[in-house]
């Protein structure tokens, strides 16, 4: 099943890359040095970026539903992603910032403000119901602040100019801004990596994962905090995208035979292979106007949480 | 052979310092009122918590060991049954060990009968087989201390006496076993028991005398009668001497 995973991954890579082949056949007929340039500098900041930040996702994802015990935890319904984009755009349309990496740091800032809320608010073990309404107010509050925000900006055309960031984009990053948003991410994903056995263990309960020498709540912490990094670097570089953080962990804990921790590395490949998949939908899509990816991720991904929330009830009352 | 020194344990608020020891092969029954502080003594004694005093096991201090060595030192399992994520019974009790070893996870679902259910999500079990599988989750490292909570409530009658069965082997065989349980009628078959209420060990005896006292009735407000046990009336002065 994992080679599986790394060949699809491998296929979206390459795909994600070379498609579509036509542009560059021409520009290869024309002129070798055109098509390489086409082939880094606009192409292969916006494969890695969708890679990686679906990769993220997954991790991130994963992490937190074994942190919160919960299926529906996720970078999105936590409301994590939602304080990133305020954090950015605080940073960008206020505070002037331009460097990327800068951006990447407000965006970890407002989602680690927002998780911050949340366990305040619910809880690190909450009930799905708290969790989901205290989530669902915070990225609400986040997303109406984030509006405010760009309505009261100084510069007149911000709206305009984040509606194409904030809803999920790839296109036209720089290999600079793909590294700023895939550097810290790539550190706190490994971080998080090295803590699956310690999530695996937490699924006996905080209390058994604290006899073997666990603190749970310092767990959480970190958790909590690599989360808000990684999330919230790419957040700033290619917005918020929705639902991969919730689904690529369920599938990943498929694979690893329901052990939260070591979802971690399934749910990776999974968020890489989707994210990558729905950003060639994005550019196979002949429309005058690009649509933001974050729209494709919630137009697939809102009946599998539907499935999601339908068995878990099954369960529930079964 | 002292296995488990500990000196001032205790919880500000729910559990007043206190020291035990153990022996190993001892098989202990903690018994009192709800909420006198059997939990609490068992998290303090596997340092769940924040805890003050000193727990060592075989001269080892608890909080200095790596999270390798805790595992082959001590071993808890909590009265709650819950397991959210639907993980295998087997890779539940492989959770107890450092490596993998499935022979030894073979044992345990053979010693608890576990053959039919090893592969189902474990989350999908009935509270009596999850408390099996999470019982031979604890009981699979082979632990020098076993902290167990309740491990016999939600079973069978067939399943409380495998159970006690299997714990009095394991202490048989060395480790120093500590038992929080309700049923009074199992108490004769531990070899020492504490008292514990109010937050502190009242009484730390034989079983049978520590039945056989009057504080023992006082504090679980029941008294013994021909083959059981019925509440205890309260003392009345106006009834006749």
């Amino acid at each position: 099943m994992r080679l599986l995973l790394i060949f699809l991954l491998l296929v979206a890579a390459v795909g994600h890359l070379l498609l579509p082949f036509g542009p560059l056949r021409e520009a290869q007929a024309v002129d070798p040095e055109l098509a390489d340039l086409i082939l880094i500098q606009l192409r292969l900041p916006r494969t890695l970026l969708a890679l990686g930040y679906g990769a993220t996702l997954g991790i991130s994802g994963a992490a937190l539903q074994a942190m919160f015990a919960n299926p529906l935890a996720s970078p999105d319904i936590s409301g994590a992603s939602s304080g990133a984009a305020l954090g950015a755009v605080i940073g960008g349309y206020w505070l002037g910032l331009t460097q990327p990496l800068l951006l990447a740091a407000c965006g970890a800032a407002g989602a680690l403000g927002i998780l911050t809320l949340l366990i305040a608010l619910a809880g690190r073990r909450a009930d799905t119901t708290t969790l989901l309404l205290a989530g669902l107010a915070l990225a609400l509050a986040a997303g109406a602040a984030t509006s405010l925000a760009l309505a009261l900006a100084p510069s007149p055309f911000a709206f305009y100019d984040a509606y194409d960031w904030l809803m999920g984009n790839f296109a036209d990053r720089s290999l600079a801004q793909a590294a700023a948003a895939l550097v810290p991410a790539s550190v706190a994903s490994i971080l998080l990596l090295r803590r699956a056995h310690a999530l695996d263990l937490t699924a006996l309960g905080e209390d058994v994962a604290a006899s073997l020498g666990i603190k749970p709540r310092r767990l959480g912490l970190e958790v909590i905090a690599l989360s808000a990094i990684a999330v919230g670097a790419c957040v700033s570089v290619a917005g918020a995208i929705g639902f991969v953080g919730l689904v690529a962990p369920v599938f990943g804990r498929s694979i690893s035979r329901g052990h939260p921790g070591s979802a971690m590395v399934p749910a990776a490949l999974i968020g890489a292979i989707l994210l990558a998949a729905a950003d060639l939908v994005v550019r196979s899509v002949p429309l005058d106007r690009p649509i933001p990816v974050g729209v494709v991720t919630a137009l697939f991904g809102t009946p599998l949480f539907v499935w999601l929330v339908v068995t878990m009830r099954r369960r529930v009352t079964a | 052979m002292t296995s488990l020194v500990a000196r001032q344990i205790g919880i500000p608020g729910r559990l007043q310092p206190a020291d035990l020891d153990v022996q190993a092969g001892e098989l202990v029954a903690l018994v009192g009122p709800n909420g006198g502080g059997k939990t609490s003594l068992l998290r303090v004694l596997a340092r769940i918590e924040n805890a003050s005093g000193v727990v060592a096991i075989d001269g080892e201090d608890l909080d200095l060991a790596p999270l390798s060595r805790r595992r082959r030192l001590l071993s808890f399992l909590p009265a709650s049954r819950d397991v959210i994520w639907p993980i295998a019974p087997r890779d539940v009790i492989a959770l107890g060990l450092d490596g993998p070893n499935p022979a030894r996870v073979d044992e345990l679902i053979g010693l608890l009968e576990l053959g039919s259910l090893a592969d189902r999500p474990v989350n999908r079990l009935s509270t009596g087989e999850r408390a099996r599988v999470l019982l031979a989750r604890a009981l699979v490292g082979n632990p020098k201390i076993l902290l167990l909570d309740e491990p016999l409530s939600n079973l069978d009658p067939y399943w409380v006496l495998r159970i006690l069965s299997i714990l009095e082997i394991a202490a048989h065989s060395g480790q120093s076993v500590l038992v929080a349980l309700h049923d009074l009628g199992q108490l004769p078959r531990f070899g020492r028991a504490l008292l514990i209420a109010d937050g502190q060990v009242q009484m730390d005896e034989a079983p049978a005398s520590l039945m056989a006292s009057e504080r023992f009735e006082q504090v679980f407000r029941i008294q013994a009668t021909q083959g059981g046990w019925e509440v205890r009336r309260q003392a009345d002065p106006q009834s006749s001497p």
